[in-house]
């Protein structure tokens, strides 16, 4: 793709190339040096501070515990956003405009406000309302902002992969007669699912990420949070633990990232389908970006 | 066809993640918060206050440990009964509230605001809010000297509140969840001190990592008084001050004082008299 | 009814978040201008950054690269932002900067999706009467994929937006912040909530629609 913006590279272009790459690699080699010479001088790359992560007991104790409830929260919120989100979106289909409309408004609603502030709200309503215990009601609370944020940008991934399907499926079956649920359920569903998948897989890529924000500003005892007690024990290696928890996040990202791709290659290949699928990078539908992509408000 | 085989595998590592997760919190919950008769009982303690209470590899340390321990083998629990669980600051009064913990030891001060919402046994330990500094630093040699200073404490504190309003106004404040991001400025001088109770900051001044670096201020700018929290109206609070009488009387105060905040060369107080709380 | 609002700077934390918001988008919009053409560019070297960059941003939640830029870049490195001593104005440019580093990955991703929609006999043709990378990038292709991304932008741009209320995590005062103090002392949980929720709508839901509008306006007939 991009070879069709530069022409082949004659003999002045490649030395410029040199040059360039010369350049960009002293500037890139003194931002690290800078970066490494300041952490040493802070005594921030001491073996002590990073002794810990080589032995399983930094991991068994603090990691591992904090690393489950962000994978329980991520999970949870996916399983309860994904059916959620599918009716929402099928909602917004309906021919109907007392079911539309309400649906519509509903998706839209939640894609405008923060996460934060849904968590935020979750956490006061079920210590005001509830009697869920002081430990579970962060999780409550952080699973209720993600799959109220979550449906509404999986309806509009339902939707979009329901859209995305050639005319003539919908056409071709009303016309043997089948009615409307039969359609959606028998010929239009089925197709849909396997369209969306990369996308919804680039979805948890968020929802893993937002669940940070339950340990990063409310009490959740996520990853994040594990930062704290194993900082204050380890002698406040807290920029090691950082950088431990942030490679940890990379690494799950990363494979869930890859999944969709190959998911997404899969699907383009395979002939037996329609064809259409979702771009899990498009950040119109899906809400790539993290705490509350998916704008399109009025785009859509 | 292989598709449908990456859908069921990953259906199952999912619901798989879902039960094992779940399962680790089950079996907690399980103990519930009886009365004597169980065979467990739940406290309350900070995980990451070092000398106070503190999450370790190999379970729990500090001083509040210490001090439950203590008052649960008086109230008939061995070590293994104990259930320990993370009280927050801004949770501890709902946690008692709620039931969800039979007592809480966990830097805990009496104040007559919390007094309205829960009971109080204790106390069983005099600190004062203090400020460390780095050892070199010689410009902070009383409370006004923080005005021109840059403080770090804890998002919501007591002690940050504290600070704001009558110590040093014109001080800069820095808050973070945690003591630990606030020690990483003080030793790079990107802050000038850190502000909370000569207790604690003891604690982080006495690890191996900042032996010699750290040193207290000394300024005893107010008196905190730790109490163990019970729930209002709970007979635990006259068998939890009969323990903390024994604990001082047989030397285990003494001793606990010394194993925690020993190292730390922190001058505490003499073991308060019970229901004797210094304002 | 809206007592509760008395003694609280409602509408200065919103202009805090609004300010958060519009310094790091163009910020990011700079940034990730530049990533995007690293990420198209002839040398080798600034397209693998590129590609690093974005790959390693994305991943990584906004709530650990906010904590870092506070933590590491200035309790650590010692970067102040100009304003060593006022932690307010330090913390509230670490979150632009914190900001401006995440939503450019996502800027370049759309930008490059937007070179890819321009036709290859636009680049060729450029290239034909003799001009270099950089006047094919800045005379010919980037003015017409800007043109096709400004719906994704107006995406991304609200997310930012709502991505703002994570300077929290570092004590910004921004309205997140300001929902958070309030909730905890007063007692009109719903209200309370209901009213930043519409604080929020009314920033997001006008960008989406002018964007929108703009969008069509000066999108590529092709």
């Amino acid at each position: 793709m991009s070879s069709v913006l530069y022409d082949a590279q004659g003999p002045r272009a490649k030395r410029r190339n040199v040059v360039f790459t010369v350049g960009f690699l002293i500037a890139l080699a003194a931002v690290l040096w800078w970066v490494f010479s300041a952490l040493e001088d802070k005594q921030q790359l001491e073996w002590a501070k990073w002794e810990p992560f080589f032995h399983t007991e930094a991991w068994s104790t603090y990691i591992w515990p904090g690393l489950q409830n962000t994978l329980k929260a991520a999970a949870l919120a996916m399983v309860i956003a994904l059916p959620l989100g599918a009716v929402l979106g099928i909602s917004r289909l309906s021919d109907h405009v007392w079911v539309r409309v309400p649906a519509g408004i509903i998706v839209e609603f939640f894609r405008a406000i923060p996460v934060l502030v849904l968590m935020i709200f979750g956490l006061a309503l079920y210590s005001e309302y509830t009697n869920i215990s002081t430990e579970d009601r962060p999780l409550y609370a952080v699973v209720t902002g993600l799959v109220l944020y979550n449906a509404a940008v999986l309806a509009e991934i339902v939707r979009a992969g329901i859209l995305a399907l050639p005319k003539g499926q919908s056409e071709a079956a009303m016309a043997i007669g089948l009615r409307k649920g039969q359609v959606m359920r028998t010929i239009l569903l089925p197709q849909a699912v396997t369209a969306m998948l990369p996308a919804i897989v680039s979805q948890t890529v968020v929802i893993v990420k937002d669940t940070a924000l339950g340990g990063g500003v409310l009490t959740f005892s996520d990853l994040i949070a594990a930062v704290s007690p194993m900082s204050s024990y380890y002698g406040a290696n807290i920029i090691a633990s950082f950088t431990v928890v942030g490679l940890i996040f990379i690494a799950i990202n990363f494979a869930l990232t890859t999944f969709a791709s190959w998911l997404e290659r899969r699907l383009r290949r395979g002939k037996k389908s329609t064809g259409a699928v979702l771009d899990p990078n498009d950040a119109s539908i899906s809400g790539t970006m993290g705490t509350g992509a998916g704008g399109g408000v009025g785009g859509i | 066809m292989k598709l449908r085989k990456v859908t069921a595998a990953s259906a199952a590592a999912l619901v798989l993640a879902l039960t094992a997760t779940a399962c680790g919190s089950d079996d907690k919950d399980s103990s519930g918060s009886g009365s004597g008769d169980s065979k467990s009982i739940t406290v309350g303690i900070k995980f990451d206050q070092p000398g106070i209470g503190q999450k370790t590899p190999q379970g729990y340390s500090g001083f509040d440990v210490d001090v439950a321990k203590y008052i649960a083998k008086e109230l008939g629990y061995s070590e293994d009964q104990i259930e320990w669980k993370e009280s927050k600051s801004a949770d501890r009064e709902t946690m008692l509230q709620r039931g969800d913990v039979e007592f809480i030891a966990a830097s805990y001060s009496i104040n007559d605001e919390r007094q309205k919402k829960v009971d109080f046994a204790g106390p069983y330990l005099l600190a004062h809010q203090d400020v460390l500094i780095r050892s070199d630093d010689d410009s902070i040699k009383s409370p006004a000297d923080l005005n021109s200073k840059k403080l770090c404490s804890v998002t919501g504190s007591t002690s940050a509140q504290n600070v704001k309003e009558k110590l040093a106004p014109k001080a800069q404040l820095q808050e973070y969840p945690t003591y630990s991001a606030c020690l990483t400025g003080l030793q790079n001088k990107a802050i000038d001190a850190l502000t909370t109770d000569d207790s604690i900051l003891a604690g982080y001044a006495s690890q191996d990592a900042f032996k010699g670096k750290f040193k207290l201020g000394g300024f005893k700018m107010t008196n905190e008084n730790y109490g163990i929290g019970v729930k209002k109206g709970s007979d635990l609070k006259a068998k939890i001050n009969t323990a903390l009488e024994k604990m001082v009387s047989d030397g285990s105060w003494q001793k606990a004082v010394d194993a925690n905040f020993g190292p730390a060369g922190y001058k505490n107080e003499p073991a308060p008299k019970i229901g004797n709380i210094v304002s | 009814m809206f007592d509760f609002l008395e003694g609280y700077d409602l509408l200065g934390a919103f202009w805090v978040t609004i300010q958060l918001t519009l310094l790091s988008a163009v910020g990011s919009l700079v940034w990730g201008t530049l990533l995007a053409a690293m990420r198209v560019g002839p040398v080798p070297l600034m397209r693998g950054f590129g590609t690093f960059y974005v790959n390693t941003v994305r991943n990584i939640p906004l709530t650990v690269i906010i904590l870092f830029t506070s933590l590491g870049l200035s309790q650590t490195l010692g970067v102040t932002m100009g304003a060593a001593d006022n932690f307010e104005t330090q913390n509230f440019r670490l979150a632009v900067l914190g900001l401006t580093l995440y939503t450019s990955a996502f800027v370049c991703e759309a930008l490059r999706s937007g070179i890819n929609t321009v036709p290859v006999g636009q680049a060729e043709a450029a290239r034909a009467i003799g001009l270099n990378f950089t006047q094919v990038l800045t005379l010919v292709v980037l003015p017409q994929a800007f043109r096709s991304v400004v719906g994704p932008l107006a995406n991304v741009l609200i997310a930012l937006t709502k991505n703002t209320t994570v300077a929290a995590a570092i004590g910004v005062a921004e309205a997140a912040l300001l929902m958070k103090e309030m909730i905890e002392n007063e007692a009109q949980l719903i209200l309370i909530s209901a009213v930043f929720a519409f604080g929020f709508v009314c920033l997001t839901l006008p960008t989406g629609l002018i964007l929108g509008w703009v969008g069509k306006k000066v999108a590529v007939k092709r």
